[in-house]
């Protein structure tokens, strides 16, 4: 019944596949992260001029599809004579969104960024106020209070909401397929196009996108077991207690 | 306007709105029994149920889709040959609407479940105690108040779904990133086609961030909150 020659005979495909996709995620991932910790700080000012522009880039980046923002970005960009122009002078920086390779990781590291941006925020914002008083009764200038106090908190706090992030970005890369890019889902569309054995084809694929949640539910859940051991439920105390 | 592009993205604008709000539907009607599944106390509708969340929630939406387009009309044209109808086509629009609602009912599942466990038990026992039958308890008192602790996580996860209808353009439906993307192509200016595509989906969104903003204070009149 299961034709397996679908999956055996295009192994090393499937392979790359997977290789493209854990680098699509974990780059964008890390950029993300990296890029939303001031944006977060900034969309938690209370001057507009400050929160405004942030606030508006996570509004349209978590207000459209990634498939939308990325086709955006691909095919929309080569529109404009003035990016031809930079790319007729080769110029290093826009040549990057004339490769697939290139856009698709522009385009999920800012989708993924407004996302955390918004969860860092939140976390931000719910810094005990008692921590607040505390690091300004040390006299701690507002730079050395986000350094220590703030930011260390709000990444704690975010943890469980990021995790959640981290999988949805795992499952969003597959969309590098349709500009493409043979990521997990681009071998399985193409293994199917040879054998026309669906289920094979993307039975597999969802196997592997499986595993690879799960590992990922599994480091979230190593690295909260590390970062929030003062929320975890206290262990029974051992042996007779009176 | 958009040189003469502007009805053919209205129709598709419909498609799409009528593809989200249909595979709400199944979302919500899965996620009901999905949750009630979960919660039962019978292991044989429990083992099913987690299975369903645990697979559609590890694998991505497109993948899942593709699995169901063309996996769905293998099984038909199987099912066709045994019984020696004429061939049926799958319909895009049915593959798209069944596969959103069947991926998006296991995230109401774990929405609705949550909801549900977070009804006070003595409630239930006050409605008992006063002589109110099953279906009683369950329309006056726990579905309300279930809908109560539910309706956050709906909101989220419709927003995710809504955007997610995008998808549909790649199993060939004619929905609005499909016909922009046409669009684009014959007069060479895709930005401008995604763009209003864009504009469409945060137009939708924010109606609906108001919408569920408006259903989550109605649902929360009785709710007494510390001032701030």
């Amino acid at each position: 019944m299961i034709d397996w020659s679908v999956i055996t005979g295009n192994l090393p495909q499937y392979a790359d596949g997977l290789w493209l996709t854990l680098q699509l995620t974990v780059l964008s991932l890390l950029a993300g992260l990296v890029l939303a910790i001031p944006l977060a700080v900034l969309r938690t000012s209370s001057r507009r001029a400050v929160f405004g522009p942030v606030w508006a880039f996570t509004y349209f980046f978590r207000g459209t599809p990634m498939l939308i923002q990325l086709l955006l970005i691909y095919y929309g960009l080569g529109q404009f004579d003035w990016i031809q122009a930079q790319w007729q002078a080769s110029n290093a920086f826009w040549l990057i969104f004339r490769e697939p390779y290139g856009c698709a990781l522009v385009t999920f590291t800012l989708n993924t960024c407004a996302y955390t941006t918004e969860i860092l925020a939140g976390a931000l914002r719910a810094t005990p106020h008692g921590e607040i008083e505390a690091a300004q009764a040390c006299g701690m200038s507002r730079v050395t209070m986000l350094r220590r106090i703030l930011i260390p908190g709000a990444l704690r706090r975010a943890l469980p909401a990021y995790s959640n992030e981290a999988i949805f970005m795992l499952h969003g890369t597959a969309i590098a397929s349709t500009v493409t890019l043979m990521d997990l889902t681009g071998a399985a569309r193409n293994a199917y196009s040879q054998h026309f054995a669906p289920f094979e084809a993307f039975l597999f694929a969802g196997a592997l996108y499986l595993t690879l949640t799960f590992s990922l539910v599994g480091l979230f859940r190593l690295a909260e077991r590390r970062y929030l051991a003062h929320l975890q439920p206290r262990k029974a105390i051992k042996g007779p207690t009176a | 306007m958009l040189h003469g592009y502007a009805p053919s993205l209205l129709d598709g604008a419909w498609l799409t709105f009528q593809v989200a709000v249909l595979s709400l539907a199944l979302a919500l009607v899965l996620g009901l029994a999905g949750a009630s599944a979960k919660l039962s106390k019978l292991r044989l509708l429990r083992a099913p149920a987690v299975l369903y969340t645990t697979i559609v929630r590890g694998i991505p939406d497109l993948v899942m889709m593709l699995l169901v387009f063309y996996g769905g009309q293998m099984l038909i044209n199987l099912a066709t040959d045994a019984l020696e109808w004429d061939y049926i086509d799958v319909n895009p629009f049915v593959a798209g609407v069944a596969t959103l609602g069947f991926i998006f009912g296991a995230y109401f599942t774990e929405t609705f479940r949550g909801a549900f466990l977070a009804v006070p038990a003595g409630q239930l026992e006050a409605g008992a105690a006063y002589g109110m039958s099953r279906w009683q308890v369950f329309s006056r008192i726990l579905f309300p108040q279930m809908l109560r602790h539910a309706l956050p996580g709906l909101g989220n996860n419709w927003q995710v779904m809504q955007k997610s209808t995008a998808l549909v353009s790649i199993i060939g439906l004619s929905d609005i990133t499909w016909l922009a993307d046409q669009a684009g192509r014959s007069t060479h200016q895709p930005f401008l086609f995604y763009a209003v595509v864009c504009a469409f989906y945060l137009a939708m969104t924010a109606v609906s961030g108001l919408v569920f903003g408006h259903l989550e204070r109605r649902y929360s009149v009785g709710v007494r909150r510390a001032a701030a």
